[in-house]
């Protein structure tokens, strides 16, 4: 025999009551802020002395968001007596914010890690044509990415003997 | 752009003949005896662009007639011309509100064409993670089915609640709504530091949530009023019309793939109940819903408990080229039964994919189930079927 | 006011010029406090948000002073299928009816614009004429969701009305008389079984008309559980669709201030309105600063009640809210009366 409850309709008023009397939720942006967690994708950066515009990532894109423009250069060799090197230099390296659908393959897919990802996500512009972020502004959000966590008890760890 | 489906015999008017007199009467004609009322493309109630075309005798409805379309976005025409990492991305957007449930099934359908099997923690990662998507859109369900009955503030506690295990999934893969985690072959990243810790704090705020929904919500007598006795799914009806999930579990059918179809992830491991209801109104799907959060919470507790170390990744090539062969794998998406059928002819994308979501199925059975209820009502079932336009529509 | 009239000697024009300013300067007012305080402020916190912070610097106050210079400065537009009189006029009947409503509550010893000896029966009366707004409004919105709304506002309209006027039949039995300043001297005077520390106040033995009035005039205000005629999840906003700008400012003006004045009748007959207990004995001087404030107080209460209800609750169909109506609360209201007059004739 359960005991008797209170009707439903006065317990919901006490539950009402009772979240009035708690503070609020309400993180007042901007005057205050909630820092995303390290991981959250907010912008992409550019390493742009890891390049070798490969252009993997501009294929790899499923948007097709990112520009790529570069040119082979001839350095001098090495060493005494080695071959002419080429070099690949980047030219125009575009991401357009307007299209990118934040997905990261991109960033996963680069073979020399150039590209990262960074939480910075307070870059929002009132005219579309400047979300296009040119090689610069890329470089700039380097300062802005974080160092990789570590990970939760179990991973494996690359590298490392078990 | 609705269905194709010869009229059925119970109208006593084809409804595409008075859905073609409703776009002419879009203006201000009113019937004398029947009127025409279009609810939805844009309409609160309808949880995004659905059209719902009804023919009302004062506050009665004799015939319904849902028009879908309005949030096509060619997912099937889209994957033809992509890869199996940019697929990922974008099925996410299936069902937006648990979209790491869509990327399983077709991750699982690849694996299943390569040979491939994910390390047991990808599996239970990808469980845990499935799992907290169904509890984040089950919370917000719980508060916007108050909405839609009118109560104002449950619809804040569901968005409240579910911050959290939102953020959680944040943490672990980088976005919220969308995380693009699942890779063939495994996930993406190992979960971050302290994550395991702060998830079973997040599920214990989220035990404490239902019973907040319980309180307010479930056993509000108004609530009981509206909801108990309307929109009666009979099992042999729904599951004829293709519905599927806990709406057809609300009806009496003990039916879940989890349990009962092909398995996949790791939940013949787990030990878990299958909750149904024998009334089969909207009321029943609430509490079956209620019931599946706090089974999702047991769920993920005992996941935790028993999280494998290990590899997070198989072994599988840079480039993924899945060879040659289909095939057909179906889950228990929270809004009920999904499945791709994937048609790979050895190249880095797939050749065809069918996507069967879950809610087009659900919707189907709105005609039937309209007939002769009031306009309230209308919308209490509608919420009640919990359908996301993103998963009708594709 | 006699207060005026006893220190200067002015004309019956200069008088009602005074009182018709005031009134029109009041009942915005309270619509703006009551909106703000309930609206923006108790309902945020209820679902653990905050409201309005930014506007004005402190918690937001500015608000709704800045939404109504904002509707004030919209476009008037009507729909072209629109009745553009009927159309016109539908909110300034809503209006007009609220104006109506406060001219009878008494907020001091003297302080009422007119102490009408059928005060109680007025107010009720003159609250009815906003039915014929809303459907004013309904019809010419030339809408199908506004017609919806507004036949179903007029059928909950009419049916809340008994209930309403059963629950104040009740008071007006125990206290003899219908003119509200009379009540209140009742309620202030009187006592609870000899002991005359608290008064009588009416809310102690008609506390099933107390609640009756409450559910009534939640009912009369379209407000949630019986807000079928604005189901804002169905039919966005009801009768009241079509409506932007200032015509939408009087509508939520009307509602706002109709709220303020039922919880003025509902203070004034059952908690005891401005008048503080007899027997603290203070005197009618100092009663005319304090009065307001005291009245103030207790419609804050009512409303807080009332607005609490309204946050909470899911809402009733059309047919459970007539069946509720005429099936429950009719009957417990004329149980209510006859209860009243026996004990009132046999103690």
């Amino acid at each position: 025999m359960k005991k008797p409850k209170l009707p439903g309709v006065i317990g919901g008023l006490g539950i009402t009551f009772k979240t009035m009397l708690k503070p609020a939720v309400t993180v007042q942006y901007p005057h205050e802020r909630e820092d995303p967690p390290t991981r959250a994708r907010g912008v992409i950066a550019l390493k742009e002395e890891n390049c070798t515009v490969c252009m993997l990532c501009a294929r790899s894109c499923p948007d097709w968001c990112i520009y790529i423009e570069g040119h082979k250069e001839k350095r001098p060799p090495r060493r005494e007596g080695g071959r002419d090197r080429t070099v690949s230099v980047l030219d125009r390296f575009d991401i357009d914010y307007a299209l990118c659908m934040y997905c990261g393959i991109c960033v996963e897919v680069c073979p020399f890690d150039a590209l990262f990802w960074s939480p910075e996500f307070e870059y929002a512009e009132s005219n579309i044509a400047k979300l296009l972020h040119d090689k610069r502004k890329l470089g700039e959000w380097m300062e802005t990415v974080p160092e990789p966590e570590p990970l939760e008890i179990g991973a494996e760890v690359k590298g490392k003997k078990k | 752009m609705s269905t194709t489906n010869p009229p059925l015999p119970e109208f006593d008017i084809d409804p595409r003949a008075f859905r073609t007199l409703a776009d002419a009467q879009m203006g201000v004609e009113l019937d004398t005896g029947d009127m025409i009322l279009n609810l939805g493309p844009q309409h609160p109630a309808t949880h995004g662009t659905l059209r719902l075309v009804v023919r009302l005798d004062g506050e009665r409805v004799i015939a319904a007639d849902p028009v879908i379309g309005y949030m096509h976005r060619g997912y099937e025409k889209l994957v033809e011309f992509r890869t199996y990492p940019q697929i990922t991305t974008l099925i996410n957007r299936i069902d937006w509100l648990s979209s790491f449930a869509n990327e399983v099934p077709f991750i699982d359908a690849a694996e299943k064409l390569m040979g491939v099997e994910a390390p047991p923690r990808a599996q239970y990662i990808r469980t845990i993670l499935t799992e907290l998507s169904r509890i984040s859109t089950f919370v917000l369900f719980l508060g916007e089915m108050g909405l839609q009955v009118g109560a104002l503030t449950p619809a804040f506690y569901g968005f409240r609640d579910r911050e959290h295990v939102v953020n959680l999934i944040e943490a672990v893969t980088g976005g919220r709504f969308h995380p693009n985690f699942n890779r063939v072959g495994g996930l993406k990243d190992d979960l971050p530091w302290g994550w395991v810790n702060e998830t079973r704090t997040v599920l214990k705020k989220i035990y404490d949530a239902c019973d907040t929904f319980e309180d307010l919500v479930a056993g509000n007598e108004i609530f009981h009023a509206r909801t108990k006795g309307v929109g009666i799914i009979p099992p042999e009806i729904g599951a004829a019309y293709g519905v599927s999930g806990s709406n057809l579990r609300a009806s009496g059918v003990d039916w879940d793939l989890r349990r009962d179809g092909a398995p996949y992830l790791v939940y013949r491991d787990l030990d878990f109940k299958v909750w149904t209801h024998p009334d089969g109104d909207s009321f029943a799907r609430y509490w079956v819903r209620l019931q599946e959060t706090r089974e999702s919470c047991r769920m993920v507790l005992q996941l935790l408990d028993a999280l494998p170390s290990g590899p997070i990744m198989a072994k599988v090539p840079r480039i993924i080229k899945v060879p040659e062969g289909e095939v057909w794998t179906e889950v228990e998406n929270p809004l009920g039964q999904m499945g791709y059928y994937v048609f790979s002819k050895g190249a880095t994308g797939p050749f065809r994919v069918k996507i069967r979501s879950a809610s087009f199925s659900n919707v189907s059975i709105l005609p039937w189930l309209l007939r002769g209820v009031f306009v309230p009502d209308v919308i209490t079932i509608l919420a009640s079927l919990y359908f996301i336009l993103g998963d009708i529509d594709r | 006011m006699s207060a005026l009239s006893f220190a200067v000697d002015i004309g019956w024009g200069t008088t009602l010029a005074i009182k018709t300013l005031v009134i029109l300067m009041i009942v915005p007012a309270t619509a703006l406090i009551l909106g703000y305080t309930f609206l923006l402020k108790m309902m945020s916190h209820m679902q653990s948000r905050l409201g309005p912070m930014d506007p004005g610097g402190f918690h937001g106050w500015f608000q709704l002073v800045g939404d109504g210079m904002k509707f004030m400065q919209k476009e008037d537009i009507m729909p072209a299928e629109a009745d553009r009189r009927v159309f016109a006029m539908a909110p300034m009947v809503v209006v007009v009816s609220t104006f109506l409503i406060f001219l009878v509550i008494p907020a001091g010893p003297d302080i009422v614009v007119k102490n009408l000896n059928v005060g109680v029966f007025y107010a009720l009366a003159v609250s009815s004429l906003s039915v014929i707004g809303v459907l004013m409004a309904g019809w010419a919105s030339a809408n199908k969701f506004s017609l919806l709304g507004a036949l179903r506002a007029a059928a909950q309209l009419i049916a809340y009305e008994l209930p309403l006027l059963l629950a104040i039949v009740g008071v007006v039995i125990q206290a003899s008389t219908m003119n509200l300043q009379g009540i209140v001297g009742a309620q202030s005077t009187g006592s609870i079984f000899g002991f005359d520390g608290l008064g009588n106040p009416y809310i102690l033995t008609q506390f099933v008309g107390f609640a009756l009035f409450m559910i009534a005039a939640q009912a009369e205000l379209t407000q949630t559980p019986f807000d079928m005629p604005v189901a804002e999840s169905e039919l966005v906003a009801g009768y009241m669709v079509e409506y932007s700008g200032f015509r939408f400012l009087f509508f939520f003006i009307g509602e706002f201030g109709t709220a303020f004045a039922f919880a003025a009748i509902a203070a004034t007959i059952f908690l005891g309105g401005w008048a503080l207990p007899a027997s603290w004995g203070l005197s009618v001087g100092l009663m005319r600063f304090v009065g307001p404030a005291v009245l103030f107080a207790k419609i804050m209460f009512v409303a807080f009640l009332m607005f609490w209800v309204r946050f909470t609750y899911p809402r009733l169909r059309e047919d459970q809210l007539q069946a509720l109506a005429w099936k429950v609360l009719i009957p417990i209201g004329l149980l209510n009366i006859v209860a009243t007059a026996i004990l009132k004739v046999a103690m």
